[in-house]
């Protein structure tokens, strides 16, 4: 065997080799095998939050993004049983939010679009909870819209560790927890929030997008639209757009 | 025994709605209703979204008139960051408009209603439709999908998309327009021009073929509403409003649209998610009036391209002296003259060069608190009214669509076809049902644009005078 040296576990019956210290869904990516994520993004540490790289090793339910890679393992991925658990996760997602496809500048581009459209999630099946979630147009050049928010923490990940400001946080608990704004007014205005920052690039949704930039590359053109998720994420497909025009939220930085 | 007759659904109509006649004891039709029984929301969830959206959600009231929806938001959007926009985004929003007229209006005509005229009222049900008209006539229904087509290809090249485009924004629009897509539209309009002007000639001999039923055709008397151009032209993007009435005296003219709701009240019946608005100063029975391109072409004093001003002045004589067409039938005739304008004048917009220009959007942040767009959408004049708060954020919407000004005039028109078609005889003929629907079809109504009376229908109290002026009005 080739490589032989390098430590492999099984994925749904494929041999999936792997550094050691990596986590099954980063191996799992790094050989072009899709693990549906949301709350993973590869510039920052694992967070295990969204759950929805869930799978079985040995029988037990695991995050992917968080257990390290074992040699041997036996890991099923792509089983009904494992998808039909994902596909409830994201339907949750859809239900306690306020996610309206049709209007949203992020459709297109979305992870939890493309996600739920990878896993033949057709309707939202539970009932919607259709929270009251004010959007925050305070910023000149930023909209907050916490209608989509997934609480996947990438963008308070991101404003602490790479931009020093802490500008995001969770606050509530349970069923009530929800993104909030580090300013005593709880407006995004008087935080100290930059278009330049990594915080604005990180988010998987719709919720962080930049003023004046809405629709400029045309629905239809759009990172998966062109491709699905589960070749752009193992870089099977390189996000572009036919119309050769820059993305609209930034520099190509929206998630992973 | 008092009876109730029901049409349900309403076929080959942009919508759903429902018909009741209303008969007494004698068998005399005592009513007729125009139901609209389905039911959007617009007006409420747009609440709490940002201004700058506004053009993107309202395009998708409506997969006919996306584009009407579109410029009109886009011009409330104008309105409230108080600037002018660019000169080739402003024609460029005048082309899409016409565009709409174009693809909307061949819709009505070829799609809908030419089954009716060219096979008959009478003919069998099963084969009055497209299809039957494919098949009996398929060079006549060939090139009229193929104008539809031409309005839709002109949205698509300059939205990028054939429908529900978010195109238009607040300051102008989002995409300048190219030499290649301006070289690819003006290939198309000698056809465009051939097939509508062989559309009238064929409407001329369902003129003659229809004589009998063309006088009761919802032929009444009421006002009419459309936007003139400063000097009495023919508008569609811009200018100010014009009432005239039935004999075409002017009743009101220069009514800028942002003080519409000076002029125009609404009232709601329990049995229809459609208003029914009126001129105030007169109430809501004289306060009856018509929109769209019966009513456009009456209040105009001319259309500024020969060959339609031409038609125009031969569509003035079916007024018979008086001083406005008033038979709903006429509508059709009307919906062409603008088709022909309409194609006249995006030759003239497309060979313009200040439509390429580079600079097709001004930004500005929140100036006003309030604006009002408007413009002539294909059934007539689109109102939308926003209030937003400092940052932006929509805090209400009104919209007040063609079709439910055109509400009062529907009724009356199917009351007149009940009454003229059903006079003590029982029996209900599928010609009278079809006449019922054509009837309806003639105003082109679209019904999925027009219902957005949510939690407030049946809540709304309204004290009127015997003028009609209004005494007290209570909402819970």
């Amino acid at each position: 065997m080739a490589g032989a040296e390098k430590p492999m576990f099984a994925m749904d019956g494929n041999d999936v080799p792997f550094e050691p210290g990596q986590t099954i869904l980063q191996a799992a990516l790094a050989a072009g095998r899709y693990v549906p994520h949301l709350c993973f993004h590869p510039e920052f540490k694992p967070h295990g939050s969204c759950k929805l790289c869930t799978v079985k090793i040995n029988g037990r339910t695991v995050a992917s993004c968080t257990t390290l890679a074992k040699q041997g393992d036996e890991v099923e991925s792509e089983t009904p049983e494992i998808q039909d658990l994902r596909r409830n996760l994201v339907q949750f997602l859809f239900v306690e939010g306020n996610h309206f496809c049709p209007s949203c500048e992020k459709s297109g581009s979305c992870m939890l679009q493309a996600v739920a459209y990878d896993l033949g999630v057709m309707a939202e099946h539970f009932s919607p909870f259709f929270p009251s979630r004010p959007i925050d147009a305070s910023h000149p050049d930023v909209l907050l819209d916490f209608n989509r928010c997934i609480l996947c923490e990438l963008c308070i990940r991101a404003s602490a560790e790479v931009d020093g400001k802490n500008v995001f946080a969770l606050s509530g608990r349970g069923a009530k927890k929800h993104l909030i704004v580090n300013a005593e007014s709880g407006r995004l205005a008087d935080t100290r929030l930059a278009v330049e920052d990594k915080a604005m690039d990180v988010c998987p949704v719709g919720v962080i997008l930049r003023k004046r930039r809405g629709f400029q590359v045309p629905i239809g053109e759009r990172k998966y639209d062109q491709h699905p998720i589960r070749e752009v994420a193992v870089g099977k497909a390189t996000a572009r757009h036919a119309s050769g025009k820059p993305s609209p939220q930034g520099p190509s930085k929206e998630g992973a | 025994m008092a009876k109730t007759l029901t049409i349900d659904p309403v076929t080959r109509i942009e919508g759903h709605s429902k018909i009741t006649i209303l008969l007494d004891d004698a068998g005399n039709v005592e009513d007729a209703r125009f139901h609209v029984n389905e039911f959007r929301g617009f007006e409420k969830f747009c609440e709490g979204r940002l201004l700058w959206e506004m053009p993107g959600i309202t395009s998708r009231i409506c997969g006919i008139c996306p584009a009407s929806h579109l410029v009109t938001s886009a011009k409330a959007g104008d309105e409230i960051l108080a600037i002018g926009i660019p000169e080739a985004a402003d024609k460029l929003r005048r082309i899409i408009t016409l565009a709409q007229w174009v693809q909307s209006h061949a819709l009505s005509f070829f799609h809908l209603s030419s089954p009716d005229l060219m096979l008959g009222f009478d003919s069998d049900p099963a084969a009055r439709n497209l299809f039957g008209l494919i098949a009996a006539h398929p060079e006549f229904a060939r090139r009229g999908i193929r104008l539809r087509k031409f309005g839709q290809e002109i949205i698509e090249v300059l939205g990028g998309r054939r429908i529900h485009t978010p195109w238009a924004v607040p300051g102008g629009v989002r995409e300048p327009f190219t030499a290649a897509g301006r070289d690819r539209l003006l290939a198309g309009i000698p056809e465009a021009l051939a097939t509508t002007q062989m559309a009238i000639a064929t409407l001329m001999l369902m003129f003659e073929r229809h004589a009998k039923e063309i006088p009761a055709f919802g032929n009444f008397d009421t006002m009419h509403l459309g936007s003139v151009r400063a000097d009495g032209a023919l508008e569609y993007y811009g200018g100010t409003l014009r009432l005239r009435d039935a004999d075409g005296n002017t009743i009101a003219d220069g009514i800028e649209p942002r003080d519409f709701d000076k002029h125009f009240a609404e009232k709601t019946e329990p049995w229809s998610y459609l208003k029914f608005p009126y001129y105030a100063p007169l109430g809501p029975e004289k306060g009856i009036y018509r929109v769209g391109p019966l009513a456009r072409l009456n209040v105009c004093d001319f259309i500024e391209t020969p060959l339609a001003e031409a038609e125009r002045l031969k569509f003035k004589a079916l007024g018979g002296g008086a001083g406005a067409v008033n038979n709903s039938f006429h509508y059709h005739y009307a919906r062409l003259i603008e088709v022909l304008f309409a194609v006249e004048k995006l030759e003239q917009l497309l060979r313009d060069p200040a439509t390429l220009d580079e600079h097709v959007r001004s930004k500005a942040s929140i100036n006003r608190h309030e604006g009002v767009g408007a413009t002539e959408a294909p059934r007539g004049v689109l109102f939308h009214h926003y209030k937003v708060d400092d940052d932006g954020v929509i805090q209400s919407v009104n919209m007040l669509i063609a079709t439910a000004q055109n509400n009062l005039a529907m009724n009356r028109a199917i009351r007149q076809l009940a009454k003229h078609h059903l006079t003590g005889v029982a029996e209900i003929t599928e010609g009278l049902l079809n006449r019922l629907e054509a009837g309806i079809r003639c105003f082109d109504p679209c019904l999925s644009c027009s219902t957005h009376a949510i939690g407030q229908m049946p809540l709304l109290v309204e004290l009127t005078r015997a003028d009609g002026s209004l005494l007290a009005r209570r909402a819970r």
